[in-house]
């Protein structure tokens, strides 16, 4: 078995089972999980409206603070942004996801794709630069935020890598592309990337808990 | 062809110019990566070049190597020079039958110890050698008595370079390659389901030029001819860079001459000399007559996850795998919440 053999079949195989029992098991876990019961009144009877009044007002920096996290906050976005891009629009991504779904959807061309993936590259690079030299940065930052960083940016290397036929032979790279994109699926649900799951649940249980102590989200 | 013939000699005999000739020398010099000085010294061999002897032995095979020889657009220079070599032994191109055959295959081996070329296409069955026998004697018999006293194999075909589709899963005759056998020999792997009949008689032009064999790649290839992958070399590879793909095989990006990708072509991971040499006088190959290329010349290809699968899309058994996964992760939360559920209450002492 070659190494893309490995990762096409049961890396990947067993990557994604990995990645699915683990946040399967943290979603049910946490909604099945001890709930408090709030004992006070309730200051409003809308709790929907205010979780998801929450989800749309946390997308945005509140304004008491967007001085501070201004630069966080928008390379944020930049990043999510120029990933989902690489990630959905790639063809050969497609293709990827047209074999586990069943249906695919209108790409990119690979040279316009480049252009996100070089910039969700230079920012991650950026950020965790930030994160080593930034006086508070380093404070709040643990090995989960670094090794996050370091297994998208190697997915986002090796796949550039692959696509410009740089370092070993296009198979060995397409081998290290896939590999490294299995381990952030085993990663995910175990680090702080989990919350490509836990965003919205998360801001949506904060905003009706607000909502219910009249609190403005 | 006499023996005592040299090649320059045999060809004029048959009508070949000079022109010709050092075009082929030149063309041959060029697919086998050889600076321009190098011509004359590969003109000078192959004129003055004795014919070797070579054996040709056939095993689990379906004679489509050969084929793709003895049918290439003849005749050519290049059939030509395949003539020029002493074919002392070969199934379907050989007068002899039955023990004759057997007995000039024997003399062969005698009168050119260790000067013989051994070609063998097709893998070897070891699993139960009576699956292919030959005049009662077993491909791996006949393997390793051939080749002890070879100068050097060819395995020409992929069967006999990586075991072929008789090795495709599951394997029923425990078919192997000829390197899994022989191991003190130097072996070169002309692979392809035909390999290119160029690349064929490109090898054999080396082995007449320098006596010895040509660089081979981690697989054992000629790397003049196999150095590159298809997609590199390949006339839709602008179609990929643009993201026009032909999502089926009769739909208006199939009939624009659109990137094969999506339909599953092999050439980014396939290395081989078609989208350069093509078949047929330089016709056409696989990607230009519409269909993708299927990794032929790679070990294994025929268990890469289907020929109509793209290499960016998964191998794995199904989709039933991953929900079982949702299953058993939900039922992982489901235990662990209650299990919290129990410590919380064990330590509170207060009502859920």
């Amino acid at each position: 078995m070659t190494l893309l053999d490995f990762a096409r079949g049961p890396g990947l195989q067993w990557s994604l089972i990995i990645m699915i029992v683990g946040l399967c098991w943290r979603v049910i876990g946490v909604f099945l999980g001890r709930w408090r019961k709030d004992l006070s009144r309730p200051r409003s009877d809308d709790l929907v409206q205010g979780g998801l009044r929450a989800i749309i007002t946390r997308s945005a920096p509140a304004p008491e603070l967007e001085k501070n996290i201004r630069f966080q906050h928008y390379t944020g976005y930049i990043w999510h942004i120029g990933f989902f891009m690489t990630v959905l629009l790639y063809e050969p991504h497609i293709a990827f996801f047209k074999s586990i779904l069943g249906f695919g959807w209108p790409g990119l061309p690979s040279h316009l794709v480049v252009i996100p993936a070089a910039i969700t590259l230079a920012v991650l690079v950026m950020l965790m630069i930030r994160r080593m030299i930034h006086p508070v940065m380093r404070l709040i930052t643990r090995p989960d935020d670094y090794l996050s960083l370091i297994v998208i940016i190697s997915a986002l290397v090796t796949g550039l890598m692959a696509y410009a036929h740089m370092g070993p032979r296009y198979e060995t790279m397409l081998a290290l592309h896939f590999i490294s994109v299995e381990i952030l699926f085993i990663w995910i649900p175990f680090s702080k990337l989990a919350h490509m799951i836990f965003w919205l649940l998360s801001r949506y249980r904060i905003g009706t808990f607000f909502e219910r102590k009249g609190v403005k989200a | 062809m006499r023996k005592d013939q040299s090649l320059g000699e045999y060809l004029r005999a048959q009508g070949v110019s000079r022109r010709g000739f050092l075009k082929f020398c030149s063309a041959t010099a060029s697919m086998m990566a050889l600076p321009p000085s190098a011509l004359a010294q590969v003109a000078e061999a192959l004129e003055n070049a004795r014919r070797p002897s070579v054996i040709w032995l056939s095993f689990q095979e379906c004679t489509g190597c050969t084929e793709s020889l003895t049918r290439s657009h003849a005749p050519t220079v290049e059939s030509l020079i395949f003539d020029a070599i002493s074919l002392d032994y070969h199934h379907t191109l050989q007068a002899a039958a039955g023990h004759g055959a057997e007995e000039a295959r024997m003399a062969a081996m005698e009168e050119n110890a260790g000067e013989y070329l051994l070609v063998v296409d097709g893998s070897i069955p070891v699993g139960n050698p009576a699956y292919s026998t030959i005049a009662g004697i077993s491909n791996l018999d006949m393997l390793k008595e051939t080749a002890a006293n070879a100068f050097a194999i060819v395995a020409v075909g992929t069967c006999a370079a990586f075991g072929g589709l008789p090795h495709a899963d599951p394997n029923p005759t425990g078919a192997v390659a000829v390197s899994d056998i022989i191991t003190d020999k130097p072996i070169i792997n002309v692979s392809g389901c035909p390999p290119i009949p160029v690349v064929i008689t490109g090898v054999l032009a080396h082995f007449l030029t320098f006596g010895a064999i040509p660089e081979l790649d981690a697989l054992g290839r000629p790397a003049a001819f196999f150095g590159q992958n298809i997609h590199d070399r390949c006339y839709r590879r602008p179609f990929y860079e643009r993201g026009q793909f032909a999502e089926t095989f009769d739909d208006e990006g199939a009939r624009k001459g659109w990137c094969l990708y999506k339909l599953g072509c092999k050439g980014p991971t396939t290395y081989n000399a078609c989208a350069t040499l093509k078949w047929n006088a330089g016709t056409s190959f696989p990607i230009q007559s519409g269909h993708g290329c299927i990794g032929c010349s790679e070990p294994n290809f025929w268990d890469k996850g289907g020929f109509y699968n793209p290499i960016s899309a998964g191998m794995w058994g199904s989709r039933e795998a991953l929900l079982g996964a949702a299953a058993a992760g939900a039922a992982l939360g489901v235990g662990s919440a209650l299990a919290a559920r129990r410590r919380q209450k064990k330590a509170q002492g207060t009502e859920i």
